[in-house]
């Protein structure tokens, strides 16, 4: 049992983050089929360890428990190599996002490692891990592997399965780290409205210029809060100043690959599809039969969304009073 | 004030790439280039923060010839000086960044732009190694930049939400989208860029981390059912949630 694999699980509130989750979920099935073992490490003030983290295969978890309110990447960079000595060995998983991207990247850096980020498929061939990732646009997908003694990955959300072989071997081990002096300074957090972090959610209702003012955007917040799910917007309703950025899906936007996408009076342009194609299941709403959203959409309603929005909202209302 | 801004080239969105038959290669001739949209938020930003703090800005691109019109436009927009690093063979993010690193330690800038993300490979993570190899600060998805003598203050998008941090020089910004607006090259700029120092070196053996065993396209999602009537349309698509997405 060598080259055994690391995985960081980010959190939030003490929470492990559910595209975090599905990394760990990856990389145990990637351990069960090369027969090693896997170790996590969590950082943060707190962390609330429960059941769900019983696993078959993951020998530890290391909760490195910190007293500083703000961490710079950097900062969990050294936190993490400061704990593995034996870091340039092993490999090293990540989720793909903001925070993710940024310590595995220093790791990178530090142990002289070879780095693939937006891993949407990962699997074993001769005892290698190969990767897919997307590029271009998604227009096309690189299968590549890394050389090397070590490797990291960074893996998109919504891709790979959380875990579903439970355990009882699982330990759990909480390191004080001593506060230091840092470089970097958090002022504030500006916090997004909804609920549910967006390239993480199952559902996705996204709006475009088909809306027609900003103010019937209420519409997509009412559908997305009735199906748990979170907002989108394309560019141009973002560039109208309609929407927030962090809500944009496209090239200039979030990549994100929900189970359902749902896109009204959106056109369907290719920077607009850069950033949604890999959803499982696209539904489209546009009054225009012509529009290129529907070239991809598993269900299409040719309509007035304004008209189709409020009935639809009506309609599910009523099967969840119904308690279906 | 010393600042570079690493660009890179990328085929326009709209391309059409084709995989080579052996299946390990792109069609990347004959397609319009562009420069890398988020490295024109940083470009800018770079020539912003110079015209208040003086200093000069260092524009670095690596790859081949087409490379050259990037460099060339960003002289012609404001930039002082370019440097290409000439190769025709594709790197991973490590090695690029490696590269990128040996040249920008010999100028010795207190900021480093970058683009979060570049169209094509998107790797997002190339101005982020750059920065730990420097041992600069880093900052990355950088949407609104305050730079005073001694400190920098930035908001960056996280993934649902935003953070405003501070930290100190040396630092390594990458640029995400709302920054600023980039500016267009001036009939002067493009007359001036001639006469601005354009530095080229080759790069021989750059080391390759990645292996690539194939290039695929992604299945081909097939239009599916497309109601005309909105009535009919909203109980079909309540049944599609139901029976086949199974979320209600
Ligand atoms: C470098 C670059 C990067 C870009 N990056 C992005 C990106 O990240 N994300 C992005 O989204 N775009 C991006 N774009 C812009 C993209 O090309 C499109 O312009 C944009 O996606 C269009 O947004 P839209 O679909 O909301 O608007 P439009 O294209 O104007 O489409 C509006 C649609 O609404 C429909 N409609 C109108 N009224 C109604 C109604 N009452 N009911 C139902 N439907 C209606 C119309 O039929 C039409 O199809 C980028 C462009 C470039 C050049
Ligand atoms: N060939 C290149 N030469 C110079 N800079 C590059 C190159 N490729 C990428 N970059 C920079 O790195 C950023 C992120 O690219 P990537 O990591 O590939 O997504 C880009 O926005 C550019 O600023």
């Amino acid at each position: 049992m060598n080259n055994n694999f690391i995985v960081f699980l980010e959190q939030t509130d003490g929470k492990i983050t559910k595209s975090s989750y599905e990394v760990l979920g990856a990389a145990l099935d990637l351990s069960y089929k090369l027969n090693c073992s896997v170790e996590a490490i969590v950082i943060g003030k707190n962390f609330v360890f429960d059941e769900s983290l019983r696993l078959k295969n993951l020998l530890k978890i290391t909760h490195c428990k910190t007293s500083n309110k703000y961490l710079a990447p950097s900062e969990y960079a050294n936190i993490i190599s400061g704990h593995y000595s034996d870091l340039v060995n092993k490999d090293i998983f990540f989720a793909n996002s903001s925070l993710g991207k940024d310590i595995a990247a220093s790791l990178a850096a530090r142990l002289d490692t070879g780095i693939i980020t937006d891993c949407i498929e990962l699997s074993i061939e001769e005892d290698s891990i190969i990767a897919v990732r997307p590029i271009f646009s998604g227009k096309i997908l690189d299968k590549l592997k890394l050389k090397g003694e070590s490797r990291i990955f960074n893996l998109r959300a919504n891709n790979f399965s959380p875990p579903n072989k439970f355990g009882d071997k699982t330990e759990i081990i909480i390191k004080i780290i001593d506060s230091f002096i840092s470089d970097f300074q958090l002022l504030e957090i500006i916090k997004a409205s909804g609920k549910v972090d967006i390239s993480e959610a199952e559902i996705i209702v996204s709006g475009g210029r088909g809306l027609k003012d900003t103010s019937n955007f209420s519409l997509i917040e009412e559908l997305s809060k009735i199906l748990n799910g979170a907002v989108g917007a394309s560019r141009a309703v973002v560039d109208a100043g309609w929407r927030p950025h962090y809500e944009q899906i496209g090239q200039t936007g979030k990549t994100v690959s929900p189970n359902v996408y749902i896109a009204v009076g959106i056109s369907g342009a290719i920077q607009h599809l850069a950033g949604m194609n890999s959803s499982k299941y696209i539904v489209a709403i546009n009054k225009d039969a012509d529009a290129p959203i529907f070239k991809i959409a598993d269900y299409g309603i040719v309509g007035d969304a304004l008209e189709i929005l409020p009935k639809l909202i009506a309609e599910l209302k009523s099967l969840k009073l119904k308690g279906i | 004030m010393k600042i570079a801004v690493c660009i890179s080239q990328v085929p326009d969105t709209e391309s059409n790439i084709t995989i080579s038959t052996d299946s390990k290669n792109l069609d990347l001739d004959e397609l319009d280039y562009i420069i890398n949209p988020y490295d024109e938020y940083a470009l800018e930003e770079a020539l912003k923060t110079k015209e208040i703090f003086n200093g000069e800005v260092i524009v670095i691109s690596a790859g081949a010839d087409k490379n050259k019109d990037a460099l060339k436009k960003a002289l012609a927009i404001g930039a002082n000086k370019a440097v290409h690093l000439k190769t025709n063979e594709s790197f991973d993010s490590l090695n690029l960044a490696k590269l990128l690193y040996e040249e920008i330690k010999t100028h010795q800038p207190v900021l480093v732009f970058f683009g979060k993300q570049s169209a094509d490979y998107s790797n997002s993570v190339t101005g982020q190694i750059t920065a730990q190899l420097l041992n600069y600060n880093l900052l990355s998805n950088v949407s609104n930049l305050e730079i005073s003598e001694n400190r920098i203050i930035a908001e960056r998008e996280i993934d649902g939400w935003k953070e405003k941090v501070s930290t100190t020089f040396p630092a390594v910004i990458t640029a995400e989208k709302g920054l600023n607006t980039p500016r267009y090259p001036s009939l002067k700029g493009i007359m001036t860029a001639k006469k601005k120092p354009f530095i080229e070196k080759v790069i021989e053996n750059t080391l390759n981390c990645t292996e690539r065993i194939e290039l695929k396209r992604p299945k081909n999602k097939s239009a599916g059912k497309v109601a005309v009537n909105s009535d009919e349309g909203i109980n079909g698509l309540i049944s599609f949630l139901q029976n086949e997405v199974k979320i209600l």
